[in-house]
């Protein structure tokens, strides 16, 4: 039917046209940081010199996100594997409320956590001076994400039988908790792993509050140059940003497609 | 070891850090907010200063401008993607849902990139009408950097909300003799209800408390984390910006949680 056709094109051009509007801008700044001159555009020809210039001036915030990024993944696993299996085997309502707190950094606003965190830890001047205080921001910003992609995995397998089977065969607490429970929960530890990573790498509201001089991240050398830097060289800073979390978001997007192939499975 | 000792030794190390770097500080962050000169009638100021309402009812309006276009955007194109099948569409989904994982700076990026002095539709608009349009740091291009975060994730609720409505009630209206519009109007929309609620609240929370992009965009527009930021950095207004963070915190806690218990368990679930 025509008018059907015609509902179907404006439909399509009308989504072809949001996602323009969120993948040109993208486009743009990477094509923009290996240009020679933006302003003439690619005829000025290709470089890489604005990606050399980066890397000069921001290679120390790049090792710094991935350092942070890292100490988050190890304390957010240390501490929220442990926690989710507490929280589930535990349930009622204490678990409940306790969740709901852990969850409250999703719905405040960074910005407030981190004139918290700096009103708290401002005497403590060793601290606050070094990037352990921006570790702590993010741990607390992307532990809900950890808590609750472990939990969700908890609910999914029955832990519970799995608990009790092998405590019936005489095994510890521990040696349950290590054993039975860490293997099946993979993956949600590895799925709020991909979040935790991916949220840090990025993680701007807080870091700028948190940062000093010596212990700037990506995303607040990223605010640095849109501020002072010509744009090639702000652009070839945000490709290198691309980059590293461009394979992070395919791996959650592959893992959440066998997630669902192995949900229909079953 | 007995079983219950063991899971308190589990929650432990989760006690103490969200003890110590988030419940203690927000409760200094209350106590702060009533310490100054003002004491407690800080917490009014928000409401009583011309100058911090007026920016308040700029951030409030601009959240729900963000959250309206947002939602209307992404029914459109969410719908569209669920219901049909064509060559591509998984990548146009991806597309859609990429930029979810920008920090806000990036997406102020994005905004200079398409409305800056040397962006994209300056470059058209220069061609076109031979008049350069740049507006990235005015409260349009704020409002177009709120739309380029909040769109993917309203998109995505949509989008899983349409493929749980149930088909056959529709099925049931065209036989009654209901003609596509009447169908949306009167049994798609109403359904999507709880999907709209849920990503809307996410939508505004988000737009209210957005610090990255203003803080790239905004360096003449007066929104509510720029206030709170320059009262704190540049001021030293210490207890003032304690107040209105608190507040803004407050907002947000209370959005989300209003859309949850309308919506169910599909913000726990987005969120």
């Amino acid at each position: 039917m025509m008018r059907d056709r015609l509902i179907f094109a404006g439909q399509l051009l009308f989504t072809l046209l949001v996602a323009a509007f969120l993948i040109v801008p993208a486009a743009l700044s990477m094509l923009a940081g290996v240009t020679a001159n933006y302003f003439r555009g690619i005829s000025s020809g290709f470089t890489l010199q604005w990606i050399v210039q980066v890397w000069d001036l921001y290679a120390d915030t790049i090792g710094r996100s991935f350092l942070i990024a890292g100490a988050t993944l190890v304390v957010t696993l240390f501490i929220g594997i442990p926690a989710a299996y507490a929280l589930h085997v535990r349930g009622g309502r204490m678990a409940r409320a306790i969740e709901e707190i852990i969850t409250l950094p999703l719905a405040i606003p960074g910005l407030a956590i981190a004139l918290a965190l700096l009103l708290t830890y401002n005497g403590f001047s060793d601290f606050r001076r070094s990037w352990l205080f921006i570790l702590a921001g993010h741990v607390v910003f992307t532990l809900p994400f950890m808590v609750r992609s472990v939990m969700a995995i908890f609910s999914a397998i029955d832990v519970k039988t799995l608990d009790e089977s092998a405590s019936s065969l005489g095994a510890s607490p521990l040696r349950r908790f290590l054993d039975v429970i860490v293997p099946n929960a993979r993956p949600g530890i590895l799925a709020g792993s991909l979040m935790v990573v991916t949220l840090s790498l990025g993680e701007f509201n807080l870091t700028w509050m948190l940062h000093t001089p010596l212990t700037k991240t990506l995303p607040v050398g990223l605010a640095d140059s849109y501020a002072s830097m010509r744009l090639e060289v702000a652009s070839a800073y945000t490709l290198v940003f691309f980059v590293m979390i461009i394979p992070l978001l395919i791996a959650m997007q592959m893992f959440a497609s066998w997630g669902e192939a192995g949900g229909a499975r079953k | 070891m007995r079983l219950k000792t063991f899971v308190w030794l589990c929650l432990l190390p989760l006690t103490l850090v969200v003890l110590a770097f988030f419940v203690l500080p927000m409760v200094r962050l209350m106590l702060v907010g009533g310490s100054g000169p003002q004491g407690l009638a800080a917490y009014a100021t928000i409401l009583t200063e011309p100058r911090y309402r007026a920016t308040l009812i700029n951030t409030v309006v601009l959240a729900a401008a963000t959250t309206i276009v947002s939602l209307v955007v992404a029914t459109i194109a969410g719908l569209f993607l669920q219901r049909t099948r064509f060559p591509g569409r998984s990548v146009l989904v991806a597309m859609l849902t990429f930029p979810l994982a920008f920090p806000g700076v990036v997406v102020g990026f994005m905004i200079i990139l398409l409305a800056g002095r040397q962006g994209l539709i300056g470059d058209l608009t220069l061609r076109v009408f031979g008049d350069k349009l740049v507006f990235a740091y005015t409260i349009q291009g704020l409002f177009l950097g709120y739309l380029y975060f909040s769109i993917p994730r309203v998109i995505l609720t949509i989008m899983a909300a349409v493929e749980k409505l149930d088909p056959s009630l529709e099925e049931a209206a065209r036989a009654l003799g209901a003609g596509p519009w009447a169908v949306h109007r009167d049994v798609i929309l109403p359904a999507l209800g709880p999907a709209f609620v849920a990503s809307g609240a996410i939508a505004f929370a988000t737009a209210m408390g957005a610090f990255g992009t203003a803080f790239t965009l905004a360096t003449n527009i007066d929104v509510l984390p720029m206030l709170i930021y320059t009262e704190f950095t540049l001021s030293a207004n210490i207890a003032i910006a304690a107040a209105l963070s608190v507040g803004l915190g407050l907002v947000a806690w209370a959005v989300l949680a209003l859309a949850r218990s309308f919506g169910g368990g599909s913000v726990a679930a987005a969120g």
